[in-house]
C-alpha cells in the first residue's frame, strides 16, 4: 500500500460527477470542493443522491461521468482499499466475528502495520471505551457500536473520513451528545469529515459548510448561518427550518434596498438578499423574526397590517401564532416569552413587523411548498 | 369431566410433544437396548444382557470393513461436495451471469430426482464409459447428490450476509482476496460446516444409489440390508447406537459453544 493514491492528501474535488442507474439519475453533474480539514455536511431528503455521492467518494460506486480527486491525485477509478478514505457506515458494519480490538486494528493490519497496540488503545481512549476491547460487537449498545465504528475509521488517520447518517439509529439525547463529541473529535484529529444526513439540525450543529442536495444536484452551499438567513431557493428555505413565503413584486429601489409590494403593502428588502430574476418574487421571512403588535406603525422597519390571530400554541420558550392576513395566507410567528407582554389571543386583530435585513427574496416562480413535504425517516439511497 | 377437559386444554401441546418424541425415539431406543442383547446369531428375541457386543463391535464378519468403507466414502464425498458446492453457492449468490437461473434449476434437479432413477442412470453412465462399479464410482455418485444440498445450505448463509461488512473491509484497506479470507469466509463458515455435516450424514446413510454403483464393495447400509435376511448381528446395533450418540454429542457441543460465544 505505498502507491500514489493511498498517500494522497489535500482538498477533495468532485468535478461534473454524474451517476445513473439505467434511466434514473441519482447524481447529476455535481461539482464540489471540500477543503482539507473542514467539517462538511451533505444535507438532503431521502433519495436526493447524498449517499450515492458519499459512496462514490469512498470508491464503493463508480461515477458514470466526471472525476474525483484528492489533492493533486485523481482517484475516480481507484479501489476503495487504495484510497486514504475511511467510512463510518450507517449501521456501523462492525465485523461480528472479531473482537472490538481486532475490529479497530483491522485497517492497520491490512496496511502491514505490525505493532497496533498503541494506536488501537489510543483510538479506544479517544471514544472513551477502553474497557470494551475484548468484547464482541453484539455485546455493545447502539451508542457504543457507533463510537467503535468511529474509532475503527479514525485509527487509520485517513485524509478523509466519511460519515453516512452515523447518528440515525441513536435516540435523541444520545444523538445530541454525539453531535458535540463528533465535532470535538474532528477538531482534535484535524481530519476532513464529510457527513451525510437528512437531519438539518444535525448538519447545522456540526458542519462548517453545508451543501444542500435535492434530486441529485446541489441547491446551495455555505455556512449554516448563511444558508439559514439567506437561502437561494424555496427548497433550502423550507428544508432548513421554517419559512413564511409571500408572493410579491419589486416596484422600485431605494439605495441598497428594493421596494417590494406584498398584496398592496410596501416593504423593503436588501438587494444582496434578493435571488429573484425579474420583478416577481417570493418574499421570505423566518417565523422568529416577526414581531406581533397592536400598533399601526412599525417600530422596526417593515410592517404588514390587517392580521388576525387564528391559533396560539404556548410551547415554553416561545409562543407560536398563526396569523391570517387579509389576502388569505396564514403566517407563522414565533415570539419569545421573554418580554412579559401578555400573549395575544385568538381572534385579536394585530399587525406584524420585522427588521428589513431579515427579508430574503426568491424567484417568483419557485414552488413555495418545495422541501416541506419530505419524510426524513428513511433513506432510500441505500437500495 | 370438566376438570379433565380443562387439564387437556392447558397441556395439549405438552402431551402432543411427548407423544411425538416417543414415536420418534422408540426405534432408536429399541436399537440401543438390543445392542446389549446376548443374541448369538439372530438379534430378534431378548436373550439376556451382555457387554460383549460393545467390547468387540467388529466381532461380526464384515461389519467393520463395511463401516470403514462408509466412513471413507463419506469423508471423500463430503470434502469434494463441500468445496465444489461452496464455490457454486458463491457464484449463484454473488454474480449475475448468463445461465444463472439454469444453474439454480440444475442444482435442484438431483434433489428432486427419485434416488432409484439417479442410481440406475449413474450405473448405466459408468458402464457406457466402461468404468466398473466400485469405490470411486460410489464416491463420484455421492459427491453428485451431496453437492446440491451443500449449495442450498451455503447459499442461504451467503444471502443472509450483510454486504456492508465486505464493503467495510474494502474500505479498511483489505483487497478482494483479504476481504474474502478475513470477513466473508469466517462469516459463511458456520453455513459451510452445517453443509458438510449434512453431506456426511447423507452419504453415510445412502443405500439406493450406493447399491447400484458399488459393485461388490460393501458399505454399512448395504451390510445391514444383506444381513437382514439372515438376522442382523448385534454389532450393527452397537455401531448404529454409537453413531447416534456421536451425532447427539456434536449437536450438544455445537449448541454449547454458540451459547457460550453469545454470553462471553
Amino acid at each position: 500500500m505505498s502507491d500514489v493514491a493511498s498517500s494522497a492528501r489535500g482538498d477533495l474535488k468532485l468535478s461534473h460527477i454524474t451517476k445513473s442507474y439505467g434511466d434514473f439519475t441519482a447524481v447529476n453533474d455535481l461539482s464540489l470542493t471540500i477543503p482539507e480539514g473542514s467539517f462538511f455536511a451533505l444535507l438532503g431528503p431521502s433519495g436526493c443522491g447524498k449517499t450515492t455521492t458519499l459512496r462514490m467518494i469512498a470508491g464503493l460506486e463508480e461515477p458514470t461521468q466526471g472525476t474525483i480527486s484528492l489533492g493533486a491525485t485523481e482517484i475516480t477509478h481507484t479501489k476503495p482499499y487504495q484510497r486514504p478514505i475511511n467510512t463510518v457506515f450507517q449501521n456501523y458494519a462492525l465485523f461480528p466475528h472479531l473482537t472490538i480490538f481486532e475490529n479497530i486494528a483491522f485497517g492497520l493490519r491490512r496496511r502491514g502495520i505490525k505493532d497496533v497496540n498503541d494506536a488501537v488503545n489510543k483510538a479506544l481512549e479517544l471514544v472513551e471505551l477502553p474497557h470494551l476491547a475484548q468484547r464482541k460487537p453484539t455485546q455493545l449498545s447502539g451508542g457504543q457500536q457507533q463510537r467503535i465504528a468511529l474509532a475503527r475509521a479514525i485509527v487509520n488517520r485517513p485524509a478523509l473520513l466519511l460519515l453516512d447518517e452515523p447518528l440515525g439509529a441513536l435516540d435523541l439525547k444520545l444523538r445530541r451528545q454525539m453531535q458535540i463529541e463528533l465535532k470535538w473529535i474532528q477538531k482534535e484529529v484535524g481530519i476532513t469529515f464529510v457527513h451525510v444526513t437528512h437531519d438539518q439540525e444535525e448538519a447545522m450543529t456540526m458542519a462548517d459548510t453545508i451543501a444542500v442536495m435535492n434530486e441529485g444536484e446541489i441547491e446551495q452551499m455555505g455556512s449554516p448561518a448563511s444558508l439559514y438567513d439567506n437561502p437561494k431557493t424555496a427548497f433550502v428555505a423550507n428544508f432548513l427550518g421554517q419559512s413564511n413565503l409571500i408572493k410579491g413584486s419589486i416596484t422600485g429601489s431605494d439605495g441598497a434596498n428594493q421596494i417590494v409590494d406584498l398584496f398592496g403593502q410596501k416593504i423593503s428588502l436588501q438587494k444582496d438578499r434578493s435571488h429573484a430574476v425579474d420583478n416577481s418574487i417570493l418574499a421570505g421571512i423566518r417565523p422568529e423574526k416577526f414581531r406581533i403588535s397592536r400598533l399601526e406603525t412599525s417600530t422596526s422597519g417593515n410592517i404588514l397590517t390587517g392580521g388576525k390571530i387564528e391559533d396560539v400554541s404556548y410551547i415554553g420558550v416561545s409562543t407560536q401564532y398563526q396569523v391570517l392576513m387579509p389576502w388569505g395566507q396564514e403566517l407563522m410567528v414565533f415570539e419569545q416569552n421573554d418580554d412579559g407582554v401578555a400573549p395575544f389571543s385568538v381572534g385579536e386583530s394585530v399587525n406584524i413587523s420585522w427588521e428589513p435585513i431579515f427579508t430574503f427574496a426568491l424567484r417568483g416562480d419557485d414552488d413555495a411548498e418545495a422541501g416541506t413535504e419530505v419524510n426524513p425517516e428513511e433513506d432510500l439511497d441505500e437500495e | 369431566m370438566n376438570t379433565v377437559s380443562r387439564w387437556f386444554g392447558r397441556n395439549l401441546l405438552r402431551v402432543y410433544a411427548v407423544v411425538a418424541f416417543t414415536y420418534l425415539f422408540i426405534p432408536v431406543a429399541y436399537t440401543f437396548v438390543f445392542s446389549f442383547n446376548d443374541s448369538g446369531k439372530s438379534n430378534l428375541i431378548w436373550k439376556g444382557f451382555t457387554w460383549a457386543n460393545w467390547q468387540n463391535p467388529c466381532g461380526a464378519p464384515e461389519v467393520c470393513t463395511a463401516l470403514g468403507n462408509s466412513i471413507k466414502i463419506g469423508l471423500l464425498a463430503t470434502t469434494f461436495a463441500t468445496i465444489l458446492g461452496t464455490m457454486i453457492a458463491f457464484a449463484i449468490a454473488r454474480h449475475r451471469y448468463k445461465g444463472r437461473s439454469t444453474t439454480n434449476l440444475l442444482i435442484f434437479l438431483p434433489m428432486a430426482t427419485p434416488e432409484i432413477v439417479l442410481g440406475a442412470s449413474l450405473l448405466s453412465l459408468f458402464l457406457v464409459f466402461q468404468i466398473n462399479p466400485g469405490f470411486w464410482p460410489t464416491v463420484i455418485a455421492h459427491v453428485l447428490f451431496c453437492m446440491s444440498f451443500v449449495v442450498v445450505t451455503v447459499k442461504a448463509r451467503i444471502a443472509s450476509l450483510d454486504p456492508r461488512l465486505e464493503q467495510a473491509a474494502m474500505d479498511l484497506y483489505a483487497n478482494e482476496r483479504e476481504t474474502f479470507r478475513r470477513v466473508t469466509l469466517p462469516l459463511v463458515a458456520p453455513g459451510i460446516a452445517a453443509a458438510a455435516l449434512l453431506a456426511f450424514s447423507l452419504s453415510f446413510d445412502d443405500f439406493i444409489i450406493t447399491n447400484f454403483n458399488s459393485g461388490t464393495m460393501t458399505t454399512f447400509p448395504k451390510f445391514i440390508y444383506t444381513s437382514a435376511a439372515r438376522g442382523i448381528p448385534a454389532q450393527a446395533n452397537v455401531i448404529g447406537s454409537a453413531m447416534f450418540f456421536l451425532a447427539l454429542a456434536i449437536v450438544i457441543i455445537g449448541q454449547f459453544v454458540s451459547r457460550k460465544r453469545k454470553v462471553s
